[in-house]
């Protein structure tokens, strides 16, 4: 099948791959470019387990064709921790024992930090808002709203 | 038409354990030439933390921080046997298995340590930060370090210890049922407080307040996690969940999470946990197996909960607003 | 959370280092930096994919099955069939001795579920096994099929699986798993009121976010290493090797990390037929189910019907108690047998009743069969047992709560499958409740406890 090229920045870096026309930028990442941090729950929009951030924008990457996204910086969880110090949201999830089986973490934190990146103090509804297309079978989502929510604070005192 | 209010409890035990089938696990535990402490097991870790609990109990047992203890599971090459991670089995067998091997590591490593401190095993004691010193007097020490480089590059000892937890198979008596099908009981009772509308019959869950008593909680935050967790799938089954809406018709199975309900992150009752601790006969620490029990009793709790409210009974699962509905049609009917 | 120290302080030895300590999850680091490595993020080069021909039809017979254009289209490999499978009738639990074998891998004359698996085809891309598996003509002869567990049972019901000769398991004890304590007709005849109540669920899916699945990489050496997100490594390792009657020591699985089981996982579905397609083509092979197979074809947990025959004194006492429980197994065993007999054993619930009476069955029926969930064999027994409880205390006019202590268990009281009550905790468990729900209940239930004197 005919292969098309395709070039982008992942996590700050410049990455080029050619894929199959019609393979999503879920199976690309995980399968071609090995960055495995997005989960693939059902591949068809329902789970939120496969969310990245695209220009800023929370997107369902087993939704999105890698081909479209031609120049994008792409973001996943894999690249969230710089210099090996985990984000607030990261370190948020730890403490608040937010994860149980941890496959819907990962979309569960980028589904977050776009919220905290246009909303630093979100209420409790902001945060019920962001994550509910997102799934999570194991924790009930108490912990991970509390997670999301000790993450704003801590962000806006070290901001202060 | 009004919103409705009504609370239900229920309690309930659940079993540990699958002895009608035969229910063993093993563990090896051996120590690295620095003093860390491996784990190997072939146990599956669901997400529940089987690996950091494993890891706390070899620790305990052995008496070293639970950060020198690595857990090695579920590669069939190296993992010796265990019969799988169900029946709330998880952490009761695979804990008994490594308790039993982290003991038997132990005692050879108070034995190495013996012979550096010239003093006799049964004298010694570990402080629970890596160190082995002789009772009552302290300063006598030997670091747990010091004692794995002996054991492996002097004395030629290994420091490692084999552990197995099988109850022998419990076969029922044909006639009266006479089993023994599973080791200690987990305990619960649930208070729930819900919301019914009889216009639409949605029901809302407002509080569910969940006493469990799991033997022992061996580590506070995960029990929570799990408890938290369950109570949320608990209701989840009362009021949203089916693969067969109109079961017994096939028709209208979901398919996606669209049509698979479950509460969302908007959808959640205040929870609230208490636990309690009567540790076991046979567990390890006195554990009990927590993980299945706590989603029980939210269901009949909901389910009295709405009767509580608006009178009907719904003796069908999921509890879905369509059944309160035709239940409060008919009762209106006469 | 809050913990409660103060009930059970004098049976109970607190101060330890590691234990009872909030530790931080040593695997959780992983969880949040995407790092975890769970089966689907092995990736092999040459990887085939994996897709299932599935009945359309609830129960039919095979009269032919046509794979050529299947084969011919671009990218496949291999197609699989019944007759590729070297043992391809098995039951899970033969490794406990629970048989007989009464499933196929794939199917072989015969289908007895909408969604059962009838043709393996593997392909170098998901899109090409997908598309071939659309071209594989099955030839099917539309039987009757049964859905209710009462139809099922009577006599001239369609015969959901032959391997069983009738709806039900067979018991060594009978149709049913028997629990006999007491005499409940004498107890019936004592009680004040009798009360008989029927309760019902539908099957549930354990819905964990991770689907089922596996990949299979051939060693090299004759050897085939199955990264699975199985619950029970062993039990898949030695079922696998029954199935393809292969020697244990060339199987090789790997897992332990899952994304999430509740008792989903603990069937042996996808690990066999991917090892065979690795071993037939030499390709490491990739089987995962889509989120609608985790759905509709993963095993739910059965549908259940409980029936409670109840006789109660006016002054609260349950002196008979009469259960019979339908677990609807669907058109396969899995683990169903086992549910329906841990059931017997867990009726009557955490309460002491003198005369007890258990019946519990294991039906089938031409559904998706029904396997192991969270709280297997006593979830939906406790939805019933716990509703029957609040019915019976308005029938009597107690307060539920109140009605509870007077039947709950304590120490040294025989349960119904003869075991004497040992730890048990309900009386403090209701007492907490009591305070913390502010439901309040006479002081003489506030002062009972579960430990008996000399017990
Ligand atoms: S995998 Fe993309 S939403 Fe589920
Ligand atoms: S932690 Fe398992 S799905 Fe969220």
């Amino acid at each position: 099948m005919a292969k098309v090229p395709v070039e982008f920045t992942l996590n700050g870096l410049e990455t080029a791959e050619f894929v199959e026309s019609g393979t999503t930028l879920l199976n690309a990442l995980r399968d071609k470019i090995g960055d495995t941090s997005p989960k693939g729950g059902c591949h068809q929009g329902t789970c939120g387990a496969c969310s990245v951030i695209i220009d800023g924008e929370l997107r369902l990457s087993c939704l999105t064709l890698a081909e479209t996204c031609g120049g994008a910086d792409i973001k996943t969880t894999a690249g969230l921790a710089e210099g090996g110090v985990l984000h607030p949201l990261q370190r948020a999830f730890l403490d608040a024992f937010a994860t149980q089986c941890g496959f819907c973490t990962p979309g569960m934190i980028m589904a977050a930090k776009v919220l905290l990146d246009r909303t630093p103090n979100p209420s409790r509804e902001d945060v019920v808002e962001a994550l509910s297309g997102n799934i999570c079978r194991c924790t009930g989502y108490e912990p991970i709203i509390q997670a999301v929510l000790t993450a704003a604070r801590a962000n806006s005192q070290n901001a202060a | 038409m009004a919103i409705r209010r009504g609370r239900g409890v229920a309690a309930i035990n659940y079993p540990t354990g699958m002895n009608l089938g035969g229910d063993p696990t093993q563990a090896l535990v051996h120590s690295t030439p620095t003093g860390n402490f491996m784990v190997t097991l072939s146990s599956v870790d669901l997400g529940q933390g089987m690996k950091q609990i494993m890891a706390q109990i070899c620790a305990e047992t052995i008496g070293v921080p639970t950060d020198r203890v690595i857990i090695d599971t579920a590669d069939t090459d190296t993992g010796p046997h265990c019969m799988g991670t169900f029946a709330s089995r998880g952490t009761h067998r695979a804990g008994n298995a490594v308790i039993q091997a982290a003991k038997e590591a132990r005692q050879v490593m108070l034995e190495v340590a013996a012979e550096e401190l010239e003093v006799n095993a049964s004298d010694l004691e570990t402080d629970g930060q890596g160190n082995i010193q002789v009772k009552g007097a302290p300063q006598k020490s030997i670091s747990i370090f010091d004692v794995a480089l002996s054991a492996h590059f002097k004395r030629g000892r290994s420091i490692s210890g084999r552990g197995m937890f099988l109850i022998p198979r419990s076969y029922p008596e044909k006639e009266t049922g006479a089993m023994k099908p599973s080791t200690c009981y987990a305990h619960a009772c649930t208070v729930a407080e819900v919301e019914v509308d009889d216009e639409t019959g949605e029901v809302t869950v407002l509080t569910v307040k969940n006493v469990f008593e799991i033997g022992r909680a061996l580590n506070p935050k995960m029990v929570e996690q799990q408890l938290v967790g369950g109570s949320w799938m608990g209701i989840s089954h009362a009021l949203y969940e089916t693969t067969e809406p109109y079961y017994p018709n096939r028709d209208h199975g979901g398919t996606d999470f669209n049509q698979y309900l479950m509460p969302g992150p908007g959808d959640l009752a205040q929870t609230e946990i208490i636990v309690l601790e009567r540790p076991s006969a046979d567990g390890p620490f006195g554990a009990k197996g927590p993980g299945e029990m706590c989603a029980n009793p939210q269901i009949p709790a909901v389910a009295n909960a709405v009767f509580d409210a608006v009178g009907v009974r719904i003796d069908t699962l999921p509890i879905t607003p369509e059944r309160i509905l035709r239940a409060l049609k008919a009762q209106a009917a006469g | 959370m809050e913990l409660r120290k103060d009930y059970f302080a004098d049976v109970r030895k607190d101060g330890l280092h590691e234990i009872g300590q909030p530790r931080p999850r040593l695997d959780s680091p992983g969880h949040v930096t995407g790092k975890t490595a769970y089966f689907a993020d092995r990736n092999f080069p040459g990887m085939l994919h994996l897709k299932m021909v599935r009945s359309p039809h609830h129960h039919a017979r095979i009269r032919s099955i046509d794979t050529s254009e299947a084969e011919k289209h671009p990218g496949v490999v291999r197609v699989l069939t019944a007759r590729d499978v070297p043992h391809n009738v098995y039951t899970i639990l033969i490794l406990i001795q629970i048989g007989p074998e009464d499933e196929t891998v794939l199917a072989d004359g015969k289908v007895r579920w909408k969604g059962e698996a009838v043709v393996a085809v593997l392909a170098e891309t998901e899109r090409a096994a997908q598309e071939a598996a659309a071209k594989v003509k099955v030839d099917y002869e539309v039987l009757p099929a049964v859905f209710d567990m009462e139809e099922a049972v009577k006599p001239g019901a369609p015969l959901v699986n032959e391997y069983h000769g009738q709806n039900y398991y067979l018991y060594d004890s009978g149709e049913c798993r028997k629990v006999r304590f007491g005499d409940v007709e004498a107890g019936f005849a004592q009680a004040d009121h009798i009360l008989e109540q029927s309760y019902q669920s539908s099957p549930i899916e354990h819905a964990p976010t991770e689907t089922t699945g596996c990949v299979v990489a051939p060693e090299g050496n004759d050897r085939f290493t199955c990264y699975t997100n199985t619950q029970a490594m062993f039990f898949t390792l030695d079922n696998t090797s029954i199935i393809l009657q292969m020697p244990g020591s060339k199987l090789h699985f790997v897992g332990g990390t899952v994304g999430g089981g509740f008792g989903g996982k603990v069937d042996v579905i996808v690990e066999p037929i991917a090892i065979l397609g690795a071993k037939l083509t030499g390709r490491p092979v990739s089987f995962v189910y889509s989120r609608e197979e985790e759905m509709q074809i993963s095993s739910p947990r059965a549908a259940e019907k409980v029936v409670i025959k109840d006789g109660v004194m006016r002054d609260g006492r349950i002196v008979a108690r009469k259960v019979t429980g339908y677990t609807d197994a669907g058109a396969y065993s899995r683990h169903s047998p086992y549910g329906a007999q841990k059931g017997a054993a867990h009726y009557p619930g955490p309460y002491t009743i003198p005369n007890v009476w258990i019946d519990t069955y294991c039906v089938y029926t031409n559904r998706t069969p029904s396997s192991a969930m969270r709280g297997f064999g006593v979830t939906i027994g406790d939805f019933a047992l716990e509703v029957q409880m609040d019915k019976l205390a308005r029938l009597i006019g107690m307060d539920p709560l109140e009605f509870r202590f007077v039947n709950a268990y304590r120490d040294g009281d025989m349960k119904a499958h003869r075991q004497p009550t040992e730890g048990a905790a309900l009386i403090e468990c209701m007492q907490e409740a009591s305070r913390a729900a502010n439901w309040p209940v006479a002081e003489k239930y506030m002062a009972m406890s579960s430990y008996r004197k000399g017990a």
